[in-house]
């Protein structure tokens, strides 16, 4: 038996540290299926030009992008203040549920930009946005998180 | 690598910078190439895991006891960089590091620290986190297993579901009601009376098994 915490505070403080891995982590998931979507809209010629010369998908690589660089510099933040020994578990909860809805919607967005080829294994996208079905499940899910910020804002627990 | 517009990669210290494209090339040539089939074939890639702890990646933030003893930023970035490759890869990191390990070394005793840490560090020990059980979920306070004295035993009874590294741990950190509350409980899976069941029907993680 670990003698030292009695509670539910014990396993819940262990869920923090890795929810706070996790916000990082989804930013990788993101990353792999942007950077695999952009290769393939290069060379996929549609109505005979590649699918990077079109404004709708650069207008979708962009908002993509901007999810990502969000993401990062929340994670980078937070890691900070981790460092300073100064975060708390209502910016985790922002942090995972963020980081992880951005990551599951690219996946699912680069998913549906492969086209047809989006469902197959060939392309990382549908492993990505299947994993992270779990994550965004795991460890809080997105209501828990989103919940505990509202808890935050209002000082009432609704849950 | 990704691109990065803010240049984020300029924040980081020299140390952070080094971890990072360490665990980027790990991915690149060790992950990616086989971690598709471990997906379509329901497969753990056990070889995976002696070099992620040759890498210093489990248990990474902690001082001693055979860690690495790198700081929050360097523990994002190794989970950054383990995502890139799959999220089954990186939540076996989670669980050892963040799950299992953090918790000995918070909450444990000196013994039980150096007992498990080097051992969980090289990943001679892999470890699960028993908290969720099927009625549970977002309410772990309904927690049905409970754990009772004998003598100088505890007497552990209960069940647990959704145990990330569950059917390939060595080692169980089992929470379970008390007459004091909620405890901890660090149980060798081979102790008799404990088994662990895959699920084989999910279509998410995997690369990586849950009881």
């Amino acid at each position: 038996m670990l003698p030292e915490v009695v509670g539910l505070k014990g396993p819940l403080s262990c869920l923090t540290q890795a929810r706070y891995g996790i916000s990082w982590g989804a930013i990788g998931a993101a990353e792999a299926c942007l950077e695999e979507l952009i290769e393939y809209t290069k060379t996929r010629v549609l109505f005979d030009r590649a699918l990077d010369e079109n404004q709708a998908i650069q207008i979708r690589l962009a908002d993509m992008q901007r999810r990502i660089t969000n993401a990062g510099l929340l994670s980078h933040r937070l890691g900070q203040l981790k460092d300073e020994g100064r975060m708390n578990p209502t910016q985790v909860s922002l942090a995972k549920w963020n980081n992880v809805r951005m990551a599951l919607d690219i996946a699912r967005d680069c998913r549906d930009m492969l086209g047809g080829s989006g469902i197959s294994a060939e392309y990382v996208p549908i492993r990505h946005m299947l994993n992270l079905e779990s994550v965004i499940t795991y460890e809080g899910t997105e209501t828990i998180h989103q919940l505990t910020v509202g808890r935050a804002l209002t000082g009432k627990n609704a849950f | 690598m990704s691109i990065d517009l803010f240049d984020i990669n300029s924040l980081l210290s020299e140390e952070e910078q080094i971890v990072r494209n360490n665990v980027s090339r790990f991915v690149d040539e060790n992950v990616k190439p086989i971690i598709q089939d471990c997906f379509e074939s329901h497969s753990f890639p056990k070889q995976l895991i002696q070099p992620i702890a040759e890498l210093g990646l489990l248990g990474s933030s902690i001082e001693g006891y055979g860690c690495a003893g790198m700081n929050s930023i360097s523990y994002g970035l190794i989970c950054q960089e383990l995502e890139r490759g799959d999220s089954g890869v990186r939540s076996f990191v989670s669980v050892q590091s963040s799950l299992v390990m953090y918790p000995i070394f918070t909450f444990g005793s000196e013994e039980q620290k150096e007992e498990w840490l080097p051992k969980l560090a090289k990943a001679e020990a892999i470890g699960c986190f028993g908290l969720t059980e099927s009625q549970g979920g977002s309410d772990p306070a309904n927690m049905k297993t409970h754990a009772k004295k004998d003598g100088d035993d505890w007497v552990i009874n209960g069940s647990k579901m959704w145990i990330t590294n569950g059917s390939i741990a060595d080692l169980a950190l089992i929470w379970a009601n008390t007459e004091d509350g909620i405890r901890g409980f660090l149980v060798e899976t081979s102790t008799s009376g404990f088994t662990a069941n895959e699920i084989d029907n999910k279509f998410s993680l995997r690369g990586i098994g849950y009881i």
